[in-house]
């Protein structure tokens, strides 16, 4: 039905090589070819932040994009942010001993929005960390774990932690 | 282990990207679909033309109507709650007969090898209707000459009832002052950030449907399977994996679990449907308006004589629950206080609309909204402190447990089983400083800010029985299974179980596994509602786990030749109290009673460690509490900003004061986006008009204030473990509260707040209406 493309992408770290339809958005290609399943799609219409990558080191939504797109770039998920199998990212842990998350729906996109945020902003208050996640909606949390483990990753990261 | 603040057992795997939800389940051979939707709020279907969208090169099939019903046993959903109330019968097709009856009802399926090719096909489908009048207000519906929802229907009206006790007429009737209130109150969707989804696959080998949904009710879908497609319950399975948020929504059978069912079996293959948020917005159940006449009669004191009134509900198109909300809007008004006489009629409406059903506080939340606004004017108009007035009027903790006159919507009466009221209001407004306020208030007022505070008190019926069912196991790993027919929506269910299960059995969370929604595990279940499982499920779980308990050490005290009562479960191991080295696993004790051929059990024992239970309990473990909010409110914009909320909260027991917290804070901000932003808007033909997140506003980390949140723990004396639901209370006080805070705000103009969402332009309009 569509047209297809040859695309190479780096995710994770890991270099991969498709052929895509030129349509497949960059979320779909993820969760699909992938198996990534870990970036979640929870409006389709860039507003509710849950499908957010990195792409090159910038916070996107993956919704948004096409994955002929990402020809070329270096793309971040969820899946790859814990050093190891055992270890989570300071990030991470902040999330679990905030109580940061419920269902873990929006979890992904939360984490890496705020990933980059932190890296870009190492000691936040708490008025910027709400607006850095105004982009990501949450119906679980009220939102108040997620800025308290925000500030609290802050804090684990400047530690070196 | 109960009452501790432990890791979750559910966050290392979703916070990896690890979570298994239905979109993530994949199949082999697996193929997609997409629904072709009503575009009208009501037509006439006069022929669908299919042949374009079949032709379509990866389209494998396109089912309307009269291709499914050669496989259904029965076409219409039948899962309305009973009640004598009824007028009409109105249950949902699987897809349109031959009238659509509002914008999003599924009329044809298209299965394709992906889901852009599905919905290439479905945009391919041609539908000849022909509208007919539809209607989108529920007043409206009622209204004499009013269109028909449904071309076959007499009128719009699906139910009546009364509720009440006592004669109303004479309260009102000897009343020092009788005050009256008009409310409009409009709640919205549930919008979980994950939509709805299905995944059917038919294993022609085992004759067996298996369904993996995202619904809060498995052991419900299953037996609509069964009834519906007329299969034996045992080659059905419907399994609920990881839920990305339920909120209410999630606990209704829908048409395209069965219509994705019939596709897999129709065509041998496993089918994936997911819910699109567009979708979303016209096909999943939303709780919506209510429009109420209510007045209160009360002494020269301020003591309640009697409340009475009338509430029109709007039901939307179809039952997909029945009348439970405005029962429970009803039954909410007087609940808390002393009211000697109430009488309330409601009329239930269909609209063209998508159905309604409970949304976070299924109706709660409006009776909340009617009962303190009518308070807050008993204390405008006699000029007495708003939090006297319910002082006043609270049923005191001396009186508990308290018979209310109430019915519940099976017929007991409503039982308040413990609380005090009066000590949570009090450490409530303590906490927001509510007698420091009016010198805030007016020190603001000189700089040209316009604050207010707000309060209201709640009270809701939690653990919505007869019961939940539970099996606890120690199988001969050693490792202790836990099976429910309660549903993980998110909040910590499991987490929950292993705590209340590993405090009998060793007190290691990390030698628990809880298997939630698989109709497999356990044969009975009801599932995720009414803020349920902590109370149900929990009850279950931990008459069955003290049963294992006592087994695990009759056993044990065999095979260490001690007597029990010198034991205790530590881990994975019993041992003998203060001899650490004499100790005997777990796993060895499951295998004494697990059997060994031609050789006995060990005496007087029955095969296997497991207990299965469904405790049975009828009356609601109250919750209550008190919210108070400030706020700003700008008199130029109409801008309400929340600047303070205090919520005090009585849910009993607490088995993990943790996840309660998160559910009120989480309940809260949904009742802000209730109380300033949430709109589902529809045209005058029932047209929906707000169909995105641009549209429509959901709450962001920047409206929200911080919550502050302080318990009070008054056991419920109707359960074991004395806990009470929490899921559901934290939206039920705020539109109240804040809309108090609005008007408090905005006191010098006096300007009145009746309806809910209280919007920018409404506040400024109210302002210029009160200037002129």
């Amino acid at each position: 039905m569509s047209e297809t493309r040859n695309i190479a992408v780096t995710v994770n770290g890991k270099r991969y090589e498709r052929s895509v339809d030129v349509r497949l958005t960059l979320a779909d290609f993820l969760r699909g070819p992938l198996g990534l399943t870990g970036t979640h799609l929870g409006c389709e219409h860039g507003v509710c932040g849950a499908c957010t990558i990195l792409v090159d080191g910038q916070s996107a939504r993956s919704c948004l994009m096409l994955a002929v797109q990402a020809n070329g770039h270096e793309i971040a998920t969820v899946e790859g942010l814990a050093p190891s199998a055992e270890r989570l990212h300071p990030l991470q842990e902040a999330f679990r001993d905030n109580h940061g998350l419920q269902c873990g729906f929006c979890t992904p996109g939360m984490l890496m929005t705020l990933v980059e945020f932190l890296r870009d902003h190492p000691n936040p208050t708490e008025g910027e960390v709400r607006v850095a996640i105004s982009g990501n909606l949450c119906r679980c949390t009220g939102y108040q774990g997620i800025v308290a483990a925000a500030l609290d990753a802050a804090g684990r990261m400047r530690k070196g932690g | 282990m109960i009452g501790s603040r432990v890791e979750r057992l559910e966050d290392r795997d979703l916070l990896r990207g690890k979570g298994r939800f239905v979109d993530d389940v994949v199949l082999p051979n697996m193929l997609h679909a997409a629904f072709v939707r009503s575009p009208h709020g009501h037509a006439a279907i006069r022929g669908i033309a299919k042949a374009q969208a079949a032709a379509l090169p990866g389209v494998h099939a396109v089912l309307a109507r009269e291709d499914l019903l050669p496989h259904l046993r029965n076409e219409r959903l039948v899962v309305g709650l009973p009640s004598k109330s009824y007028k009409q019968d109105l249950n949902r097709p699987v897809l349109a007969i031959d009238e659509v009856v509002h914008v999003g009802e599924p009329v044809a399926i298209v299965v394709a090898d992906d889901r852009y090719v599905a919905e290439d096909g479905a945009a391919l489908v041609e539908i000849e209707y022909d509208p007919l009048p539809a209607v989108a207000d529920c007043c409206a519906a009622l209204a004499p000459g009013a269109p028909v929802v449904h071309r076959g229907a007499p009128h719009n009206l699906l139910a009546e009832f009364r509720m009440g006790y006592g004669d109303a007429d004479a309260a009102f009737a000897k009343a020092a002052h009788v005050f009256s209130e008009s409310l409009w109150q409009h709640r919205g969707g549930s919008h979980s950030i994950e939509c709805r989804g299905a995944v059917a696959a038919y294993d022609a080998i085992e004759d067996r449907l298996t369904l993996w949904s995202s619904t809060q009710m498995p052991h419900q879908a299953m037996r609509q399977l069964c009834d519906m497609l007329g299969r034996d319950e045992n080659r059905v399975r419907v399994v609920t994996p990881d839920i990305g948020g339920g909120f209410g929504p999630k606990l209704v059978f829908y048409p395209e679990d069965v219509a994705t069912a019939l596709a897999a079996i129709i065509l041998g293959r496993p089918v994936k449907w997911i819910e699109d948020r567009r979708e979303h917005f016209v096909a999943t159940t939303q709780e919506r308006d209510q429009y109420w006449d209510v007045e209160i009669a009360v002494d020269r004191d301020a003591r309640i004589l009697g409340i009475r009134g009338t509430i029109v509900h709007d039901h939307g198109a179809y039952t997909a629950r029945g009348v439970n909300l405005p029962h429970n809007s009803a039954e909410t008004v007087p609940l808390q206080y002393d009211v000697p006489a109430y009488a309330m009629n409601v009329r239930v409406a269909l609209t063209n609309k998508v159905p309604v059903t409970p949304v976070r506080g299924a109706g709660h939340p409006q009776g909340t909204f009617a009962i303190e606004r009518l308070l807050d004017q008993v204390a405008r108009e006699m000029k007495l402190d708003r939090a006297e007035v319910r002082r006043r009027n609270l049923i005191p903790p001396e009186k508990m447990p308290y018979e209310t006159r109430l019915k519940a919507r099976g017929g007991r009466p409503v039982l308040l089983d413990s609380g005090d009221y009066p000590r949570c209001q009090a450490e409530a407004l303590t906490r927001a400083g509510w007698s420091d306020f009016p010198a805030r208030q007016q020190t603001a007022r000189k700089s040209g800010r316009y604050l207010g505070i707000g309060m209201a008190n709640y009270c809701k019926g939690t653990g919505r029985g007869p019961f939940e069912s539970a099996t606890v196991r120690i199988g001969p790993s050693g490792r202790v299974h836990v099976y429910t027919g309660a549903a993980a929506m998110g909040q910590g269910t499991k987490t929950m179980l292993a705590q209340v299960v590993a405090e009998q059995l060793g007190a290691d969370l990390a030698n628990v596994t809880v298997t939630t929604g698989d109709t497999a595990a356990i044969a009975l279940g009801l599932g995720g509602s009414n803020s349920r499982q902590t109370v149900m499920a929990g009850s279950s779980a931990h008459v069955a786990a003290v049963k294992v308990r006592e087994k695990t050490l009759a056993i044990a005290a065999q095979l260490l030749e001690a007597a029990a009562q010198d034991l205790e479960i530590v881990g994975d191991h019993v041992r003998v109290k203060g001899v650490p080295d004499m100790k005997v696993g777990l796993a060895m004790v499951a295998r004494a009673v697990a059997g060994t051929a031609g050789f006995s059990l060990p005496q007087g024992m029955a095969p296997g460690l497991e207990a299965t239970e469904h405790v049975v309990i009828d009356d609601m473990a109250h919750a209550n509490g008190t919210a108070v909010a400030e706020v700003e409110v700008d008199v130029e914009t109409g801008r309400v900003d929340v600047l303070r909320f205090v919520a005090v909260h009585d849910c009993g027991r607490m088995v993990h004061p943790t996840l309660v917290d998160g559910q009120i804070a989480g309940g809260t901000a949904h009742g802000i986006g209730n109380a300033l932003y949430e709109w589902m808007g529809y045209d005058a033909d029932a047209q929906p008009v707000t169909t995105t997140f641009a549209d429509y506003l959901l709450v962001t980390a920047t409206e929200m204030p911080r919550v502050e949140i302080a318990h009070q723990e008054s056991p419920s004396p109707l359960n074991p473990l004395g806990v009470k639901g929490v899921g559901e209370c934290g939206v039920v006080p705020v539109t109240a509260a804040v809309a108090s805070a609005v008007e408090d705000a905005l006191s010098p103009f006096g300007v009145r707040i009746a309806q809910t969402p209280i919007f920018p332009a409404q506040i400024v309009k109210l302002i210029e209406e009160a200037r002129r």
